[in-house]
Parts: C-alpha cells; structure tokens; sequence
C-alpha cells in the first residue's frame, strides 16, 4: 500500500466524525434558532419556549431563537431589583453540565459551529504560543465570576444593575442578534452608536482569530465554556484513556482543537468533546464512557 | 484501591451536582424568575445588541 493510499484510509474515521459531529451541529443550531418567520419579518420569537434557558451561548435576541440564552437570563435576573443570581438557570445549567460537561460546547453549541465554520477557510493557520495559551484560558473564569458579580454588585440608584457581559463584549449577541437586527430594522440603525462599533470590533476580532485558530472564543473567553469546565472531568458524558493500549503517538495531541495534553490527563476543562482523538487513535485507546462504564467494559461485564 | 475512591469522589460530586441542580431549579421556579427571563427575552435586547 502507498504512503499516500494509507494516509487516505486512515484519514476516513476522522473525516466520518466530522461529518457526524458537523451534521449534529448544524441540526442543533436549526432546531434551537428554528423561528424561521423572524428572519423574513425582522421580528423576535414572543413565545412561551423562551421560558426555558437552552444550554449553550444563543442570543434570545436572534431572530431564529426559541429559546432563552443562559447568559443573557442569569445577568437579566442579577441586574434586576431584589435577585442577585437566578437559582433557575444555574441549576439548569449544573444540571446539564453534569450530564454532559463541555460536549454542549463541541456538538451543540451555535457559537462554536460559527468558530468552526471560519476556521476551514482555507489559509494559514497559527497555534498560540504555549505560555500565552496557558495563561489565556483562565480569562474565561475571570470572566465567569464578571458575569455574576458585575450586575449583582454594580448598581444604579434604583438597584438596577446591568448585564455586562452582553453589552459590552459579547460576540454572540453581536452576530446573532445585532448585525441582523441592524441590517434590517432602520430605527434600531439609527441608534448605532460607539458600543455597537465597540462589540462589532471584538466580534471581527474573534472572527478573524477563529479563521486563524481553532475556537479562541471558548477557549479564552467564554463563561460558559468556563462553567461547563468545572464539571468536565465528572460528567456522566466523558471520554477514557486506556493507558495499556497507548503507544504514546501523540496523533489523537495533534488533531485536537482545544490543545489538550491528551497522553497526559484526557479529561481537562478544555476538552470540548468533539472526538477527535478517538477517531485518529488506531490502537483504540480512547473511548468515551457514560457513567463510570465504556463500551468495552460493559461487554466485559 | 486508590482507583475505587477516586470513582467514589465522582459519584458523590455527580450526585451532588444533580441534587443541587434540581433544587436550585425548583427554587427558581418558586421565585418566579422564569417569567422574567420570559419577560426579557421577549423584547429585542438592546444591550445584547450593542445598541443600549
């Protein structure tokens, strides 16, 4: 076989897992911005759904969304008069983080298949430096704390606080949300003013990070990426190393997105789930387990 | 051994999570908040969108 004939071949399960994980995400963002009528009238979704918070970062604002983001609603909650957390969206989200940690992140998160799309434009592509990457993923929690200190703490005379994260950084609500709403609603283009430009400068820079690199926002910037992260290495989803099986290739540290030491610990904070170690690793070494259990050991048993 | 506490650990952090999940959920219930976020995000949030 030639060298080039078996670098296609074992190139197939990880082109079949991105075109799984690809056609789950692309399902997911349809069916969590499944109000097509908003996009045609320029007009939000009014109903009941958006009682519920979905369980990752999509802007209430768009126009498709049927939901509420969590984001958006803890800060909603936290800058309003007498709350200082919503108890109903965090335990929404522990409870998802729980049962699936930062798989949310990898399959079906809106924001993410954005990054992911952009960062198949074809052309050069950068991995951060070591030391800055290292460093730079803490922002993220920094962030996390922000978001529910900064409403709750930072008040008006009236005790009204203000959602920090969406309006002055969040590149989401920017795309999803502003630029539409913008583009066709000329009342709301009248009002662009200096903290539009501001957040449309941090959302070009994002988007041309995200051409250039896999995913800066959810690694560096996202809080809820953050929050999910705290429950990565428990959740009932996760993935499993078979250190016998191991040969310590290192292909499955060079397909992943997220820069993950895979040989070293497989279950960080940053893995977003997305299997692509699984899919290169040819001694099968990795697999995922639900619960405490794998595939294979629950065959054994 | 080492193992099996380790699995112990995450049951506990597992079951922990889920109990406090459901219960901080059904405190918010209690408290109303889903009909303010609903309230919310109805509207066309302008800070969301960089106009407010």
């Amino acid at each position: 076989m030639s060298g080039m004939h078996r670098d296609r071949v074992k190139a197939t399960p990880l082109k079949k897992q991105n075109r799984i994980r690809l056609l789950i995400q692309l399902a997911a963002a349809a069916v969590l911005n499944g109000y097509a009528a908003g996009f045609m009238k320029g007009k939000i979704f009014t109903g009941k759904t958006k009682l519920f918070c979905v369980p990752v970062l999509n802007c209430y604002s768009c126009p498709g969304a049927l939901g509420s983001c969590p984001i958006g609603a803890l800060q909603a909650v936290a800058s309003g008069t007498g709350r200082q957390i919503s108890f109903y969206v965090l335990g929404i989200l522990m409870l998802f983080g729980v049962l699936l940690g930062r798989f949310l992140c990898g399959f079906l998160c809106p924001f993410g298949l954005i990054q992911d799309l952009l960062h198949k434009i074809p052309g050069r592509k950068f991995k951060i430096p070591s030391g800055i990457d290292k460093t730079g993923r803490y922002l993220k929690y920094v962030i996390l704390v922000l978001v529910f200190l900064l409403p709750a703490v930072l008040v008006d005379g009236f005790g009204l606080g203000t959602p920090f994260f969406c309006k002055y950084f969040c590149p989401a609500g920017t795309l999803e949300g502003g630029v539409f709403h913008v583009l066709v609603n000329g009342q709301l283009r009248s009002l662009v003013g200096g903290l539009f430009w501001l957040k449309a400068a941090i959302l070009a820079i994002i988007i041309v990070g995200a051409i250039l690199t896999e995913r800066p926002f959810c690694r560096y910037f996202c809080p809820l990426g953050a929050f999910y992260g705290l429950f990565n290495r428990f959740s009932l989803y996760g993935i499993r190393m078979d250190e016998s099986r191991c040969i310590r290739c290192g292909k499955c540290e060079t397909v992943c997105p997220m820069d993950v030491k895979i040989t070293k610990k497989i279950n960080t904070a940053e893995c977003i789930r997305c299997g692509k170690c699984r899919a290169v690793c040819e001694k099968e070494a990795i697999s995922i387990r639900f619960m405490l259990k794998t595939k294979q050991e629950k065959e054994q048993l | 051994m080492r193992m099996k506490r380790k699995q112990i650990a995450i049951m506990i952090l597992r079951a922990a999570a889920i109990v406090l999940g459901i219960l901080f959920l059904v405190i918010g219930i209690l408290r109303g908040e889903p009909g303010e976020i609903l309230f919310k995000a109805v509207k066309i949030c302008l800070e969301c969108i960089g106009i407010g």
